[in-house]
């Protein structure tokens, strides 16, 4: 990576970038992430609406606000929404944004490379939602059980929605792993070495070579789901001798690094937020590293523990349980230097150290209930049953979401310029964390009680009238959270952006440029000479570091627009989306022709064409 | 940090000439990234051959004789394996190989005698390992083994098809290069274009490796 302004010679003034044609072809990482964050936002709202329908449903016994068939499709696409479109391209945001920044680079490893993955999950994401203007939105559950989601139990077109468009976000959420793996890894600036940077770029690498190795296994399953609905076979159809259970465990061996893959980045998050906001180094800095390579390790050895139902023997189970109940000891390490890096620390009370010692208290909930589910014969009284809705929200909503919105509130100043209101934002806070524990603990006690998942009622005189009741409250105040978010939002975008480059006394890189970042993010790369850079600038100078100028930038060479990126996005929903229509369509192979011809050209023009 | 006019520089290098942190080049790096992913995506698909291995409820089966429905009725069929036309397409695969070795010792010396003659080598491997494919395939077909016919066939057609469009599509990689290679678009400083596709192409061989004793020779 080119390090001095002066290391080229003026180049050929930048093509204009503005407008939307400029949003289409933009290759910045910055503009990215933030196509990335408001398209997983507009995901994010709509499965929470999905989930205040179901809510609202459960309220009360024998309740008919939708139908059965409804409440189905919309706790698969609550679960699948929430994964693939919200909290895994939440993450990615800040990817995109982030890790450039945080090491000390102009872009990402192919910056063209990463417009594709965008693309490619937007169409993707729309592609699956546009089932529910087809009446025919997925249905059998967001693990996608086989023998379910074969055609005999779930004929229509509501599986292969499911099945394609996962496909579809598979190739983006691939494409997105290899450039920030190599991101990661090559254009890191000098004195940048890997036990120097910040938490969040460690745990996002850790999760991109998740991504790598997970994937492939679903993007198989998917694959025999496919043939088995449209081309004869029978991979998981026990009449032509195939097993259902195969695809639990290839769905599995995906799925639970895929935890880790949602969890990661939020632990890297508020790895950054907690130090920031104690004043104080991260605690146990390698121990944090060597922990969350140790989670993802073992991640790939606990897949049947979803699968103890099943019936695999003691053997199976003993080695499952005692895998999975090992991957507390690095969470456990995590939480206590988290509690450490506190401990002493001269602590700043701004709201995102709220969110962030939110997600640490709530994180610790959910994995203890984990622990619980690691215990075969627990297990058995507890799956399939509102203890697991508890146990999983508690870690992907108290632990995901939280530190997402730790990061949402810590670095909104850095991305738009503008700090967000920090009363509104304690308001958020307070109202969010009321009302989700409101929601989901007492569902802890509805499953204890037996109240079974995905029932779209129940009968009054079970017991179970009470509690679903407060916790549909707890919804209404959850989703009034967000709706202080937005408006947070709103009154911030109408007030002056003079966010300082430093809002936060920041220990990383990207602290020391303006809010928002130039283009080219760094004039001058500065000296790195431990994790925590910008400390070591602000203590050599004595006191507060100056306000950073924005410099011209001429000469400094940045990648040019492009729009094959976008054009082969769409050659890649031409192809698999034509699976859809096997049984509907006598030619459907002529679009996946055309598919495959606007695919091929958009690849050969796109390597041809210079990237710089 | 200022406005300073730059003194006249000569024009910047080509990106792959940036120094990077490890000294690997971007594109090199994220071959061997795919290279990893890939490794699972066939690692299930091998696995899946294997559970179901011996699980078929109807013929043909790859080496014994079987009952099986062809011409609308049920008949017994033999084994369909050809292990020798197999054994040849493979030695042809593992040969491409070699052949890209030579094809990029060429390039990176400039001598695109070499390159050109060793490179159209490759191509002309790959499309023979396809085409050898392809007959199998079809001689398959007409045995009455349909895709959906039994385990065996859709967990053979799909291991195999997956990996026949693996070195599809290093074919048409390797065929654009012998294109831009005849045009003499790869001087040796270019020569890691070559080597990025040759990367591949050894791993989709090295696939092969497994697959070839794995499927074809364990009974």
């Amino acid at each position: 990576m080119a390090t001095g302004v002066l290391d080229h010679a003026p180049a050929a003034p930048a093509p204009e970038t503005t407008g939307i044609w400029g949003w289409i072809t933009t290759v910045d990482h910055k503009r990215i992430g933030i196509l990335y964050g408001t398209t997983a936002f507009m995901f994010f709202l709509l499965g929470g609406i999905e989930a205040l329908i179901m809510r609202l449903q459960l309220m009360k016994p024998d309740n008919t606000l939708v139908s059965a068939a409804t409440f189905n499709s919309l706790f698969t696409m609550h679960g699948t929404t929430m994964i693939f479109l919200g909290v895994m391209p939440l993450s990615a945001m800040f990817f995109n944004y982030f890790i450039p920044l945080q090491i000390g680079a102009r872009d990402v490893a192919f910056p063209r490379l990463n417009a594709f993955s965008y693309w490619v999950f937007l169409l993707g994401g729309l592609f699956v939602n546009f089932s529910f203007l087809l009446n025919a939105a997925p249905n059998a559950g967001w693990f996608g059980y086989a023998n379910l989601t074969e055609t005999t139990y779930s004929p229509g077109l509501n599986t292969d929605f499911w099945v394609l468009g996962l496909q579809i976000l598979g190739i983006a959420s691939m494409a997105a792993a290899i450039n920030f793996f190599v991101t990661v890894v090559n254009p890191r600036a000098p004195g940048m070495r890997m036990l120097r940077m910040p938490m969040f770029v460690w745990m996002s690498f850790i999760t991109q070579i998740l991504l790598l190795l997970a994937f492939p296994v679903i993007t198989v399953a998917l694959i025999f789901l496919m043939m088995d609905r449209h081309f004869g076979t029978h991979f998981f159809i026990p009449a032509g001798g195939g097993d259902p259970v195969l695809w639990q465990h290839l769905f599995w061996i995906f799925g639970h690094p895929e935890v880790y893959i949602l969890i990661l980045p939020a632990f890297g998050i508020v790895s950054e937020v907690l130090p920031v906001f104690s004043r104080k180094p991260l605690f146990g800095y390698t121990a944090m590293v060597f922990s969350g390579a140790f989670i993802a390790f073992l991640g790939f050895g606990v897949w049947s523990h979803h699968m103890f139902s099943t019936g695999m023997g003691p053997f199976a189970d003993s080695f499952f349980a005692i895998s999975t109940m090992l991957i507390a000891v690095p969470t456990g390490v995590k939480i206590f230097n988290w509690l450490g890096t506190l401990w002493g620390g001269s602590l700043q009370f701004r709201t995102p150290l709220y969110f962030a010692v939110g997600m640490v208290a709530m994180f610790i909930v959910g994995g203890l209930s984990g622990v619980m589910h690691a215990v075969p014969p627990a297990d058995l009284q507890q799956t399939d049953s509102y203890f697991v809705v508890a146990h999983f929200h508690y870690v992907l909503f108290g632990g995901a979401i939280f530190g997402l919105t730790a990061g949402a509130y810590y670095w909104f100043p850095k991305m738009s310029g503008r700090m967000l209101d920090e009363t509104l934002g304690k308001l958020h806070f307070w109202l969010m964390f009321i009302g989700f524990n409101v929601t989901f603990f007492p569902m802890h006690f509805l499953g204890l009680n037996g109240m079974p998942r995905r029932v779209y009622t129940y009968p009054a005189g079970l017991n179970f009238e009470f509690w679903n009741r407060i916790e549909t409250y707890g919804a209404l105040l959850l989703g009034a959270s967000f709706l202080v978010f937005l408006w947070n939002l709103g009154a911030t975008f109408r007030k002056p952006a003079h966010a300082p480059a430093d809002p936060w006394r920041g220990a990383t890189l990207e602290w020391l440029i303006p809010s928002p970042p130039q283009e080219f993010n760094y004039a001058e790369v500065p000296p790195v000479n431990s994790s925590t850079p910008a400390w070591d600038l602000r203590r050599a100078h004595g006191r507060p570091l100056p306000e950073p100028l924005r410099v011209s930038g001429a000469g400094i060479h940045m990648p040019r627009p492009s729009k094959w990126p976008a054009v082969t996005a769409v050659g890649v929903l031409g192809v698999i989306g034509s699976m859809l229509l096997t049984h509907a369509v006598q030619h459907w192979y002529a679009i996946t022709l055309t598919g495959a011809a606007i695919l091929f050209y958009g690849v050969y023009r796109w390597a041809f064409e210079p990237a710089f | 940090m200022s406005h300073a006019a730059a003194p006249p520089r000569p024009p910047p290098p080509p990106a792959e000439e940036h120094p990077t942190a490890t000294g690997i080049d971007n594109r090199k790096l994220a071959i061997w990234a795919l290279i990893g992913s890939e490794c699972l995506f066939f690692a299930s698909l091998i696995s899946t051959y294997l559970v179901y291995k011996g699980k078929s409820l109807i013929g043909p089966l790859p080496h014994t004789e079987s009952q099986c429905m062809l011409h609308g009725k049920l008949q017994t069929c033999e084994g369909v394996f050809e292990i020798p036309l197999v054994t040849f397409g493979t030695a042809v695969l593992l040969f491409s190989s070699f052949f890209v070795v030579l094809a990029l010792y060429g390039a990176q010396r400039g001598n695109r005698k070499m390159l050109i003659g060793w490179l159209a080598g490759t191509v002309l491997s790959g499309m023979f390992f396809v085409g050898m494919q392809v007959y199998e395939f079809t001689h398959f077909y007409h045995k009455g083994m349909g895709y959906g016919t039994n385990l065996f066939s859709s967990t053979f057609f799909t291991l195999t098809g997956f990996h026949g469009s693996h070195v599809t599509v290093g074919v048409i990689w390797l065929a654009t290069l012998l294109v831009l290679a005849v045009r003499g678009k790869i001087p040796a400083e270019k020569a890691l274009n070559l080597e990025l596709a040759a990367l591949y192409w050894h791993f989709v061989d090295v696939v092969w490796i497994v697959i070839f004793p794995t499927v074809y020779l364990l009974r």
